[in-house]
């Protein structure tokens, strides 16, 4: 793990970033940076076609349906398809909107997923960039989403926009206090705020990974993370701010072709940054899950870094989808409380038992 | 005069609210295990894949579909030209125009039938005394132009011979 | 035109819209607005619009407009022979077909003396009874959905299915049955018909069963209806509610218990009655109303009779001068029909009594001080079928 501080910063220079640097000696740090962009670029927009795919795919088969089965075998090149519309049609401004928001709106959340995008390690040197505050550039991000939400509903000159974006505003920024404080946990714990960081200080066996680590508080603030984080993304039982029954699409009801595209967008590749985040501070990150058997885990090893985190990441994508496809909304109200009586108090009191822990030694 | 509600201990409060927790964590656990029961079972799923079972697909019996007549070996219907059908018909829909042949008898000229005005409700069938016609088990009716929605049911007929 | 209706709901005015009856708010920093929910909108069920006058999200006040989807069905009815207006009915209440076609066939038989063999007494007992049950699973599916939940939805069509296979099997129609005539049925019950039920009835307890674990138990469920939604005794009987909002009000007042019709009085069910008038409340007694179906089900697949299904049918049919009313229990409460007779082929007047119109008129006492989400609720738990308001 000694690796000198460029190394640490750009680990793309393995391989390709190692050819570039020798082809292109003087400008190899903007050739690379370059390359990385588009990497980045080209990774979300076919995970977000995965995403939705899968999405489709998945509560098609909770609800006894097939789903699309059309395009392609078993409806794979779906996400094509609907893509290929969604750029065709055209773009409806209301009247009384104000242009220029309206239009910028979108731009925000998809902006956001790119910028977390590049920080996410994705294996030991499978990450564009580790800045020092991860977790803080992630928070200081995501308020960037918030921001798009609420331009979108505000700009729209609907009324039914308007609360969904108060809704989402309200929302997502309370539940962020929960989040923040449940990241603060493991980066208390860890002692790091980087996220590759985070993940090397799970390394070991699969009790090493934070949601197994600390006796029984892991678990509770792993379950706290994925409830603070649907709520985060504005997903079933927490999707007040659509909410079709009551407010027909919430803030994006004035948005058709693209700009409705970017929303949704970036709501999937949300989806994956937040189990992308669970899998980085709960989980183990890259690591395999060894169990400590002699046998095994030199197969797990094998498998390379970056499946076992997209493996575990889609887990709990799917955990997400399960919620999404098995309950009913809460009620604008009984969020608030849920985040204000509940769950706020309740990271406190773990922040707090995380610290005794960390003192008493317990927390490895 | 507002009701006092007795002040609950701080203990039974919190025991109160741990439960609630805890049987709300277990109904949200009972509902995800009824719905990854059926994800993970493939062979429940209902839907069928329309076009292409449509071989397969067989309607029932007393399917109303839209009112055909049925015409014997001889190209012949039973249709007497009585025009019950037409007057029994809630829309309109049924126009019998009746001719005389050659003897000067009442029979069928044209049975025209509006399938865009039918409500399919079979009154026309069930007033028919001489079962003359009946509802087709068809259920495709979907055309590109509004004037293929009429039809004339009757298959032309042959002048009968030997009746001059 | 946009501008101009826009004007109309603004509140720098003295004259508040048509319909609201709260006064203005005095307060200075008074934040009222009027959203639409409707005509077009995904938790309407159809084209009903009802403008809502919100103060933030809290509802003050909820005006229903109806029109819509007026087809003049009244009107219509007296261009119409008896025969023909039974088709009409369909189009009232499209999940409860059966029940209206019941309803104008037992106000004609009434003023033609015409009775029913039995076994075409049973047909009509259990058609309706199952079809009780089928609109019960769509408005359970439909509930969950109001409340964001997706998955009720399928789940309660796949029962449903079951049952509209039974009704094109034995009608030939799957919404619009225009089965039941002066009388007794059109068609007698095919010979799949009782195997059928006999297969259904333990398939039912047992979705029944999943469908508690799915949503009545689940706790974010009865967090969004419970205590929601509360309709007084008195708003309910000063509304002329019906149905389950009647009897979730306190009400026990079911017409096949009260004043039986058919052979309900044969069967022995029992009338489920709340007296919370709550969503929650509402939503049990229709999961309990049809575990009563069932067993009515299971008693008349028992003794299900042999012998004609219809009396001698008429070659035309004139209802003496008069005028006659009949009244059925539907899943969503008493319809009646009052026909005025002129003796002549064609009814002179006829008026259907729908359950939803009177239940909606409640929506506004339901919903007021509470927040625009539970409006869906409530709405949802009330059951409205929009045709059957306008006719």
């Amino acid at each position: 793990m000694n690796m000198s501080a460029t190394e640490t910063l750009y680990p793309l220079h393995n391989g390709i970033g190692n050819m570039v640097r020798a082809l292109f000696p003087e400008s190899a740090f903007f050739i690379n940076g370059l390359l990385g962009l588009i990497a980045v670029v080209i990774l979300t927009s076919t995970l977000a076609a995965v995403l939705i795919l899968l999405e489709r795919k998945v509560s098609a088969h909770f609800q006894v349906r097939l789903g699309p089965m059309r395009v392609g075998f078993h409806g794979i090149l779906q996400p094509l398809a609907d893509g290929i519309k969604l750029i065709f049609k055209e773009i409806l401004k209301p009247k009384g909107a104000d242009s220029f928001t309206f239009y910028l709106a979108p731009m925000l959340p998809l902006t956001a997923t790119f910028l977390i995008m590049a920080i996410l390690p994705f294996d030991h040197h499978l990450q564009l960039a580790d800045p020092a505050g991860g977790v803080l550039y992630v928070l200081g991000i995501s308020g960037l989403a918030v921001l798009g939400l609420l331009l979108a509903g505000w700009s729209s000159n609907n009324k039914l926009s308007l609360l969904g974006a108060m809704r989402a505003g309200a929302q997502m920024i309370s539940f962020e206090i929960s989040l923040a404080l449940i990241m603060l946990l493991i980066v208390m714990l860890s002692g790091t705020a980087s996220l590759r960081e985070i993940v090397l200080s799970q390394q070991g066996l699969i009790f090493d990974w934070w949601i197994f680590k600390l006796p029984f508080l892991g678990i509770i603030s792993f379950i706290m993370y994925l409830i603070a984080s649907t709520a985060e993304l504005n997903r079933t039982p927490f999707d007040l701010a659509e909410g079709e029954s009551e407010l027909t699409a919430g803030y994006h009801t004035e948005y058709s072709g693209m700009g409705f595209a970017m929303f949704f967008f970036a709501e999937f590749v949300n989806m994956f940054i937040s189990a992308a985040l669970a899998t980085t501070f709960f989980l183990g990150g890259f690591h395999a899950p060894l169990i400590g058997i002699d046998f095994i885990d030199p197969i797990l090893n094998i498998i390379p870094g970056f499946i076992w985190f997209f493996g575990k990441t889609f887990f709990i994508v799917f955990i997400y989808m399960w919620f999404r496809w098995t309950f009913p909304r809460l009620r604008i109200d009984q969020l608030m409380s849920l985040e204000w009586k509940m769950m706020l108090p309740t990271n406190l009191l773990l922040l707090m038992m995380g610290a005794v822990f960390m003192v008493l030694g317990w927390a490895g | 005069m507002k009701e006092t509600v007795p002040k609950e201990s701080l203990l039974k409060y919190s025991s109160r609210y741990l439960k609630k927790i805890f049987t709300g964590f277990y109904s949200l656990m009972q509902g995800m295990d009824i719905t990854v029961k059926y994800f993970s079972n493939p062979k429940t799923v209902i839907t069928q894949q329309y076009p292409e079972n449509r071989d397969t697909l067989t309607m029932f019996d007393r399917f109303r579909g839209p009112v055909s007549m049925p015409h014997n070996e001889n190209g012949e219907n039973n249709c007497t030209a009585c025009g019950i059908c037409e007057k029994s018909c809630p829309n309109g829909s049924i126009s019998v125009l009746a001719t005389k042949d050659l003897s000067g008898r009442k029979v069928l000229g044209q049975y025209i039938y509006r399938v865009g005005q039918c409500a399919f409700c079979g009154l026309c069938v069930e007033s028919c005394p001489f079962g003359a016609i009946e509802l087709a088990k068809d259920f495709e009716l979907t055309v590109y132009d509004k004037n293929e929605l009429t039809w004339v049911l009757n298959k032309a007929q042959d002048t009968p011979s030997g009746e001059c | 035109m946009i501008s101009q209706s826009a004007e109309k709901y603004r509140l720098d005015g003295d004259a508040l819209p048509e319909g609201f009856r709260l006064p203005q708010s005095t307060q200075e920093d008074a934040d009222e607005f009027f959203v639409n929910i409707g005509p077009q909108h995904p938790s309407t069920h159809g084209v009903l619009r009802i403008v809502v006058r919100l103060s933030g999200e809290t509802v003050v006040e909820a005006v229903p407009h109806l029109g819509y989807i007026h087809r003049g069905i009244e009107k219509m009815a007296e261009n119409q022979t008896y025969i023909q207006n039974i088709h009409l009915t369909d189009r009232l209440d499209y999940l409860s077909s059966f029940f209206n076609n019941l309803c104008f066939c037992m106000a004609v038989e009434q003023a033609m003396d015409i009775g029913v063999p039995e076994r075409g007494e049973y047909i009509r007992v259990m058609i309706c009874e199952l079809q009780r049950i089928q609109s019960h699973l769509l408005w359970w599916g439909v509930m969950g959905m109001d409340l964001g939940g997706f998955t009720p939805f399928l789940y309660g069509f796949r029962e449903r299915e079951m049952i509209t296979d039974i009704f094109e099997e034995m009608c030939g129609a799957r919404l619009t049955m225009n089965f039941f005539r002066p009388g007794g049925s059109y068609f007698d019950a095919p010979d799949g018909f009782i195997p059928r039920i006999k297969k259904f009835i333990p398939i039912m307890y047992k979705a029944l069963d999943e469908y508690n674990t799915l949503l009545s138990g689940n706790i974010i469920f009865r967090e969004r209806t419970k205590g929601i939604g509360i309709l007084s005794r008195e708003d309910a009987l000063a509304n002329g509610c019906s149905g389950a909002v009647l009897r979730a009000s306190g009400v026990s007042y079911d017409v096949r218990k009260n004043d039986p019709y058919s052979i309900y009085d044969q069967f022995d069910f029992d009338i489920p009655t709340s007296t919370d008038g709550d969503s929650l409340a509402r939503y049990e007694i229709k999961m309990e109303e049809m575990v009563q179906s069932l067993r009515i089900l299971e008693q008349a697949a028992a003794t299900f009779p042999e012998g004609p299904h219809r009396s001698q049918p008429k070659a035309v049919y004139k209802l003496p001068k008069g005028s006659y009313y009949s009244q059925v229990e539907t899943p969503r409460g008493i319809f009646g029909t009052y026909i005025v007779s002129d003796g002549g082929p064609k009814p002179y007047r006829v008026k259907y009594r729908s359950p939803n119109f009177c239940n909606l008129s409640a929506l506004n006492h339901a919903a007021k001080g509470l927040k625009l989400a539970d409006l869906v609720t409530i709405m949802s738990s009330m059951d409205f079928v929009i045709p059957d308001m306008d006719k």
